[in-house]
């Protein structure tokens, strides 16, 4: 798209990209406005969640998210400690 | 009734404290009380936009401390005298501004003035929050780039959500000031339009400053541009800025650089 507005436009009109990217970025930028910061919210409830039934250390506990152009992935590494898993198992059943 | 109105931009260096001089005096030009507020504590400026730097005594923060009067901090200007400045800190202490001097400095300017202009530091911390604060209109000036389109797309969130007027459901009216335009280079697709601005801001246009040597040069002389050369492109396009902020309609253009004719000659007296 970028590409083609380039050429559109001759070689000189970057004006085209920068409206395209900005309208990209500021959609993303208006949704996220005003919510607290949703990572640090996602961490803490899946914390108190898990804590419920396991005892773990609130530092071994990763929340990553990444951004891509279709689909965003929410990554969650909780660091269970040996020997809890079995009391896991015995709470799913 | 004194409207407050707060001049500002997220980014740094796009204008705000050229075109808060501009603006507060040509609201002086046309017989208005005003008053502009520096709020960039630590880093006063506009005091030197005015020429008014060797006469600071008291400022903003002493006020606000009670060691000052309101009436010993402001300062008159020496060609205008219906526009006033009340100036700046330039200690380094920016917590000493405080929501509740900033309330109570604000409720006593507008009862002496008729126009508040408060010119806001960069950024969207401390500073830059109580500037906006207690504001009824916002200017925003934003350059035709994408960081300053982006920084004035969250400084205008901000004015929705964390001034007063928001607070209490009200709408602080917002205008979009853009500055440095070259008309030639955006015409040529190298710089956004006028129309890409608008569109993506969703606010309407307050006018158009042309990129321009006079707004340098005025600085330069510590003279706001509408009063250093009135006839100046740029002067003319905050003049009519200033008439639509009064509410006036005025026809949207874009002042042309001047050239040294007679037709621009007689054109710039007839706009001065």
């Amino acid at each position: 798209m970028m590409n083609l507005l380039r050429l559109i436009n001759g070689r000189n009109a970057s004006a085209p990209v920068a409206r395209e990217r900005l309208q990209i970025l500021l959609a993303h930028e208006r949704g996220l406005r005003g919510q607290p910061d949703l990572l640090e919210l996602l961490r803490s409830e899946i914390l108190a969640v898990v804590s419920r039934h396991v005892t773990l250390d609130p530092e071994n506990v990763v929340v990553r998210m990444e951004r891509g152009k279709h689909v965003s992935t929410l990554e969650v590494d909780i660091e269970v400690p040996n020997g809890v898993v079995t009391s896991i198992a015995a709470v799913a059943t | 009734m004194a409207k407050v109105v707060v001049v500002t931009s997220g980014k740094g260096g796009v204008g705000k404290t050229t075109s808060t001089a501009a603006l507060g005096a040509a609201l002086a030009q046309m017989g208005e009380r005003v008053v502009v507020v520096d709020f960039d504590v630590g880093l006063r400026n506009l005091d030197l936009v005015l020429g008014a730097e060797r006469r600071v005594v008291f400022d903003l923060i002493n006020v606000v401390q009670g060691v000052a009067k309101l009436s010993q901090a402001l300062i008159r200007d020496k060609r205008l005298e219906n526009l006033w400045l009340l100036p700046a800190s330039q200690t380094r202490d920016k917590d000493a501004l405080t929501d509740n001097g900033v309330r109570s400095i604000i409720t006593e300017l507008r009862t002496k003035f008729d126009w508040v202009l408060c010119d806001s530091p960069a950024g969207i911390e401390r500073g830059a929050m109580l500037a906006m604060r207690y504001a009824d209109e916002a200017v925003i000036v934003t350059n035709p780039e994408v960081s300053s389109v982006r920084d004035s797309d969250r400084i205008i969130g901000m004015l929705d959500s964390k001034t007063v007027k928001a607070e209490r459901g009200e709408r602080v009216e917002k205008h979009v000031l853009i500055t440095r335009y070259d008309s030639g280079r955006a015409s040529r697709g190298e710089m956004l339009s006028i129309d890409d601005i608008l569109e993506i801001l969703a606010t309407p246009l307050l006018g158009i400053i042309p990129e321009s040597q006079d707004v340098l040069r005025a600085s330069n002389v510590g003279s706001p541009v509408t009063l250093n050369d009135a006839a100046s492109a740029p002067a003319r396009a905050y003049t009519d800025a200033v008439r639509r902020l009064m509410g006036e309609s005025v026809t949207m253009t874009i002042p042309l650089q001047q050239r040294k004719g007679f037709m621009n000659r007689l054109l710039g007296r007839r706009a001065a």
